[in-house]
C-alpha cells in the first residue's frame, strides 16, 4: 500500500468511513471452478437501478475503492451500464475481477474508454489440461488469456490471480512465467476456503504441509526466506490492543441479493441495503460492531499463541469455523508451514480430549426422533 | 490573455474524505490529495466557467489574495494539475462533463 493510500485508510478508520467495498453483482458464472465457494443459481439479484441506487449511496458514504466481483461480471447484461454509472458519474476507483473469457477486443477497447483501475483475472494453470480441468470449460485458458493480451494492448492493468490447490500446487512458476511473459502482474493465494453456506467439503482441495512449506520458501515469492519464515516478535501491549484486519473498519462487502457482510470472506449477515441505508447498516449494524470491537488482546487462544503479533488469521474463516473470535486452522497450519512451530490451537487440539458423557437427553433431541 | 478554461478529467478516481478530496490519476493509479484550493479548483472545474471567474468568484471570496496573484497561482496550479492527467485545460469551453462527490 502506497504511503499515501495508508495515510488516507487511518484518516477512514478514525472516521469510520468504508474506503474500499467489493459488490458480487451476480453469483451466476459461464465457469464451474472446482474450489469455488458460491451457490451459482440467481436467488433474485438487485436490478439495475437497485445497484445504481447502491452506488449513489456508497459514494455518499465515502467509498472510493470499488470492486465488481462474482460470479462472472460480465454475464449481466447491464454491466456496462453499471460500470460507467460507477466511473462516469460517481467516480469511483474501480477494479474488477473476472475471469475474463467474455471479453474480446470490444470489451477491452470499452472498458479502456471507460477506465478501470486494473483487472483480476483468475488463472490457475499456465497448461491448458489443468487449468481447464479446474474450471470444466474446456478452452477456458486460451480464452482467458486473448482477453489479457486485448486489454493489456489497449495499456489496462492486469493482474493473473493464481490460487494454489491440489491440482495446481507444482504450477506457480510457470504462472508466474507466463504473466511475466504477458508483461502483466501475478499474485498467488494458497488459501480454499468453505462455501459461503458453511459446507467445508471443498477444504480438501487445499494444498498440504509440503506444497506450503515449498511456496513460503520460495525466495522468488517471499523475498527473504530467514525474515518471511522468522516467528514474530513477542506481542507487545500495542500488537494486542491492534485490529485483526479491515473487515468491518475500512471494508465491507455486498453480495448480489443486497445483503452486506463485513468481508467476502466473512458471511455474518449485518444487514441488507434493500431494507436499510448502506451507511445506517455500516455505522449501526449491532454484528458490525460487534466485529468491529475485536481486538488482537480478545481472542480465544490466539492472544496466547507465539504467532499472534505475525498470523495472517482471518477472522472470516474463524467465524466460518463458529467463532469470530477463535483460531482460524487454514492460518494456524500456514503460520506452522513458515515457521515450523505449531500454533496454540494445534497444540490445544492434539491434547487429550475430555470424554464427554451426556447425562440427559435434550429437549430438541426429544422432540426431533419423536 | 486568452480565457483558460478547465475540465476534471473523465478518466480520474475521485472522492471527497471528510472534506479531504482524494484523487486516482488515470495515468498510473498515482494517488494524490488536493490541498483547500486545488480542491476548490477541482470542484468548480465544469469546463464552462472561465479560470478568471473561477478565482474571482471562488478563490478570492475564501482566501485574502489579490486577483491577479490569485489568477497567477491558480493557473500554474491547473497547468500541474493537467501535467498529471487530473485537470484538462482548454482556451475553448468543455462539452458538460458529470460531477464529484
Amino acid at each position: 500500500m502506497s504511503g499515501l493510500l495508508e495515510e488516507m485508510t487511518q484518516k477512514a478508520l478514525a472516521r469510520n468511513i468504508p474506503l474500499s467495498v467489493q459488490v458480487d453483482l451476480t453469483y451466476r458464472c459461464n465457469e464451474r471452478c472446482v474450489h469455488c465457494y458460491l451457490d451459482h443459481d440467481d436467488h433474485g439479484e438487485m436490478t439495475t437501478a437497485e445497484i445504481k441506487h447502491l452506488l449513489d449511496e456508497m459514494a455518499e458514504a465515502g467509498v472510493f475503492i470499488l470492486t465488481f466481483s462474482g460470479g462472472e461480471i460480465f454475464l449481466r447484461k447491464d454491466f456496462f451500464e453499471i460500470l460507467e454509472y460507477a466511473r462516469r458519474r460517481l467516480l469511483f476507483c474501480v477494479k474488477l475481477k473476472t475471469n475474463a473469457i467474455l471479453i474480446r477486443e470490444a470489451e477491452a477497447a470499452r472498458i479502456r474508454d471507460i477506465g478501470v483501475e486494473s483487472i483480476q483475472i483468475s488463472i490457475y494453470s499456465h497448461r491448458p489440461e489443468i487449468h481447464d480441468a479446474i474450471t470444466l470449460v474446456p478452452g477456458s485458458l486460451k480464452r482467458s488469456l486473448d482477453a489479457v493480451r486485448f486489454l493489456k494492448a489497449h495499456g489496462l492493468r492486469v493482474v493473473l490471480a493464481n490460487v494454489l490447490m491440489a491440482q495446481n500446487a507444482g504450477d506457480y512458476r510457470g504462472v508466474r512465467a507466463l504473466a511475466a511473459e504477458l508483461g502483466v502482474e501475478c499474485s498467488l493465494d494458497p488459501t480454499i476456503t468453505p462455501m459461503m453456506d458453511g459446507n467445508r467439503s471443498i477444504l480438501s482441495l487445499n494444498v498440504d504441509q509440503d506444497a506450503l512449506r515449498q511456496v513460503f520458501r520460495d525466495q522468488s515469492l517471499v523475498g527473504s526466506v530467514d525474515e518471511f519464515c522468522a516467528i514474530a516478535a513477542p506481542a507487545d501491549d500495542n500488537t494486542l490492543a491492534s485490529l485483526p484486519c479491515s473487515a468491518g473498519h475500512t471494508n465491507c462487502y455486498v453480495s448480489p441479493y443486497g445483503e452486506i457482510f463485513p468481508c467476502v470472506q466473512f458471511p455474518l449477515p449485518t444487514g441488507n441495503v434493500r431494507k436499510q441505508r448502506f451507511i445506517d447498516i455500516w455505522r449501526h449494524s449491532e454484528r458490525m460492531n460487534d466485529v468491529r470491537s475485536i481486538r488482537l488482546k480478545d481472542l480465544t487462544t490466539c492472544t496466547s499463541c507465539s504467532h499472534v503479533s505475525g498470523c495472517s488469521r482471518c477472522p472470516g474463516l474463524a467465524y466460518m469455523e463458529g467463532n469470530m473470535r477463535g483460531p482460524s486452522t487454514q492460518d494456524c497450519e500456514k503460520s506452522f508451514a513458515r515457521t515450523g512451530v505449531p500454533s496454540a490451537n494445534m497444540l490445544a487440539k492434539k491434547r487429550p480430549g475430555i470424554n464427554l458423557v451426556q447425562i440427559q437427553v435434550l429437549p430438541a433431541m426429544t422432540s426431533a426422533t419423536v | 490573455m486568452n480565457k483558460l478554461f478547465v475540465a476534471r478529467n473523465p478518466r480520474v478516481a475521485a472522492r471527497s474524505l471528510d472534506g479531504e478530496m482524494m484523487i486516482m490519476s488515470a495515468r498510473d493509479s498515482t494517488l494524490f490529495t488536493l490541498n483547500k484550493t486545488a480542491t476548490i479548483l477541482w470542484q468548480s472545474a465544469d469546463g464552462t466557467t472561465p479560470l478568471d471567474e473561477i478565482v474571482q468568484n471562488r478563490i478570492c471570496t475564501e482566501f485574502e489574495v489579490e486577483r491577479e496573484v490569485a489568477l497567477q497561482d491558480a493557473e500554474a496550479l491547473a497547468r500541474e494539475l493537467a501535467s498529471h492527467e487530473i485537470l484538462q485545460i482548454s482556451e475553448h469551453p468543455f462539452p458538460p462533463a458529470g460531477g464529484s462527490r
